[in-house]
């Protein structure tokens, strides 16, 4: 007797039937567990991703903002010939990049001192007190710093009892350039922490042994064994700023607009959603690429 | 290995870093007792009479019922159809199922823009009305990953045989489920769920893209912010978000052993699959 008759046989009815062939056939299982989300992934957001990618090459109608399929590149020759989208999208790339490099800067020391010294207890304290502002809303962080670098501000007041002259970075591009560092810092840490944890004691006390000192050690032995780890948190670092508008609109002043931010304003209130779209397929370029040479240093395995 | 003074410089380099993560989360709570209209620094007094202003602020309730609805219904559908592949991909080997994986995770790896932006224009070319419905569309989208990522994670940890011994004790599959693997994941359920509402209900980004004329929580703040009006009221509006997505996530923390995976684990344990 098969397996599926002993159900049928037990349970009976269509429910028993139902059950047995199931059980022959695994593949309908899995299909009917997965189906759902996959094709909710497929039907929605990957539709919708192709959709972009496909508006990007359409144009509106300039008197009815209606969109028309037509297709051109009009578009993207627009962002590759005016200066000023040109500019915008430099600005975005380049404090991406600056916060990234911040970030590591700041994450390194400290991801090594939660992995090789700090107690297990206090390593376990550190990775809860990194995590918890990423929880924190994103909007309640970044106003926190608008309250400290406006004129009024924590900032001014803390410089003011040391007898400095006040600092006014309140809407320029070092606020934009300290929010953010500040915002996407746990994603760097954590990824550089994991891979700092993983290297063996063993390889520390060879390089010991052979009269390496602790700097020589740390650049020859350490942060190359570490790399990895920090290119995975870049990853999160650029993309998110790369994708943001929220804080360059915030706590940016003129002419500190994001990709972003023209995206927003051209969905928003020129209801221009081509020129949008291939606004947007810009950072998936620019990732894209990213995560090539990511993947050539070995970050994927590091996360 | 490292020498004394290595030590005592790391330890203040620690101190420093947790400091820049911590203050400015302590400022903005205690601006929401500012009795002042205006947001300086040394704040002049403190009050609690903007929690009651706040409250009675038709807007602000308005904002705040959007913001639970979304979470919630975007959290139900997460957690079905996030289970429910997690399942899927655990128990069944098959072709693609690295791509699946990598698929459930672009939205969270991917710059919230582009999720945004797609889902807008998906939206726009459908002709779909925005309204509290693409809002839940957006804020699932992401949120599955989150319960796929704790349920295939509790999955993993926990061994096949007891599912086994359930079904040659002659449990039909509903049975084993039932008593005996749901018990098993249910801690890890929760936990991603209240993960999934915690980052829905501080979602900015995608939702601007997917909203209507109705706004959440955060969009309301975001506007009451640029506009910079009502201040006293954002100021406690602000404080009120953070408890409500810092509890759920140490809730959650606490119910898988400190084993709950947010963003940072979840694009992770993509790349491992």
């Amino acid at each position: 007797m098969t397996v599926g008759a002993l159900a049928r046989g037990r349970k009976g009815g269509r429910v028993g039937r139902i059950q047995a062939l199931l059980w022959r056939r695994p593949w309908m299982r899995a299909a009917l567990l997965l189906g759902p989300g996959l094709a909710w992934f497929v039907v929605i957001y990957l539709a919708s991703l192709v959709l972009l990618l496909i508006t990007a090459f359409w144009q509106i109608n300039p008197f009815t903002t209606a969109i028309e399929r037509v297709w051109n590149l009009d578009n993207f020759r627009t962002l590759v010939t005016d200066g000023t989208y040109r500019l915008i999208i430099l600005r975005t790339i380049g404090l991406a990049a600056a916060v990234t490099i911040t970030d590591a800067v700041l994450a390194f020391p400290f991801a090594y001192y939660m992995a090789r010294v700090a107690s297990r207890r206090v390593q376990t304290a550190l990775f809860a007190a990194v995590l918890l502002p990423l929880w924190a809303s994103y909007l309640a962080r970044v106003y926190a710093w608008i309250l400290i670098l406006n004129h009024d501000g924590v900032l001014n007041w803390s410089l003011l009892q040391l007898r400095l002259p006040p600092a006014n970075l309140g809407y320029t591009n070092w606020a934009m350039w300290i929010v953010f560092s500040y915002i996407w810092l746990p994603f760097m840490i954590i990824p550089t922490y994991a891979a700092l944890e993983r290297i063996p004691q063993s390889y520390l006390e060879a390089a010991a042994d052979l009269g390496a000192r602790q700097g020589r050690t740390t650049w020859d032995v350490i942060l190359p064994l570490a790399l990895p780890g920090i290119v995975a948190g870049s990853i999160f670092t650029f993309s998110l700023t790369l994708g943001d508008y929220v804080t360059p609109l915030l706590v940016g002043g003129a002419g500190s607009s994001f990709i972003g931010n023209v995206v927003y304003s051209n969905v928003g209130i020129a209801h221009n959603i081509p020129f949008a779209a291939a606004l947007a397929v810009v950072p998936v370029g620019v990732m894209a690429l990213y995560l090539l040479g990511a993947r050539r240093l070995g970050a994927f395995e590091a996360m | 290995m490292e020498s004394r003074w290595t030590r005592v410089a790391l330890r203040a380099w620690a101190v420093g870093i947790l400091l820049f993560l911590f203050i400015p989360i302590a400022l903005v709570i205690i601006y929401a007792f500012n009795v002042s209209t205006i947001q300086s620094w040394p704040i002049p007094g403190v009050t609690l009479k903007w929690f009651g202003q706040t409250w009675e602020d038709p807007e602000v309730r308005r904002a705040l019922l959007l913001s639970v609805e979304a979470g919630l219904m975007a959290t139900t559908a997460a957690l079905v159809l996030g289970s429910m592949a997690a399942f899927a991909i655990h128990r069944f080997q098959f072709f693609g199922r690295e791509a699946i994986s990598f698929v459930f995770v672009l939205p969270l790896a991917l710059p919230g823009i582009i999720t945004g932006m797609s889902l807008n224009s998906f939206f726009a070319f459908n002709q779909v009305t925005f309204s509290l419905w693409t809002i839940v569309i957006g804020h699932a989208t992401f949120c599955i990953v989150i319960v796929y990522n704790n349920v295939l994670a509790r999955l993993r940890r926990t061994s096949s045989s007891l599912m086994e011994a359930a079904m040659d004790l002659g449990a039909n599959g509903w049975q084993t489920f039932r008593d005996v693997t749901f018990p098993l994941i249910s801690t890890a359920l929760v936990a991603g769920a209240l993960l999934a509402f915690a980052l829905s209900f501080d979602e900015v980004i995608v939702t601007t893209f997917t909203a209507g004329a109705q706004n959440t929580l955060p969009l309301w703040i975001f506007g009451a912010i640029r506009l910079g009006q009502r201040l006293p009221e954002v100021n406690v509006v602000v404080f009120i978000v953070i408890l409500v997505t810092i509890v759920p996530v140490v809730i959650a923390s606490q119910l898988t052993g400190g084993r709950a995976a947010g963003r940072v684990e979840a694009v992770a344990a993509a790349e491992e699959v």
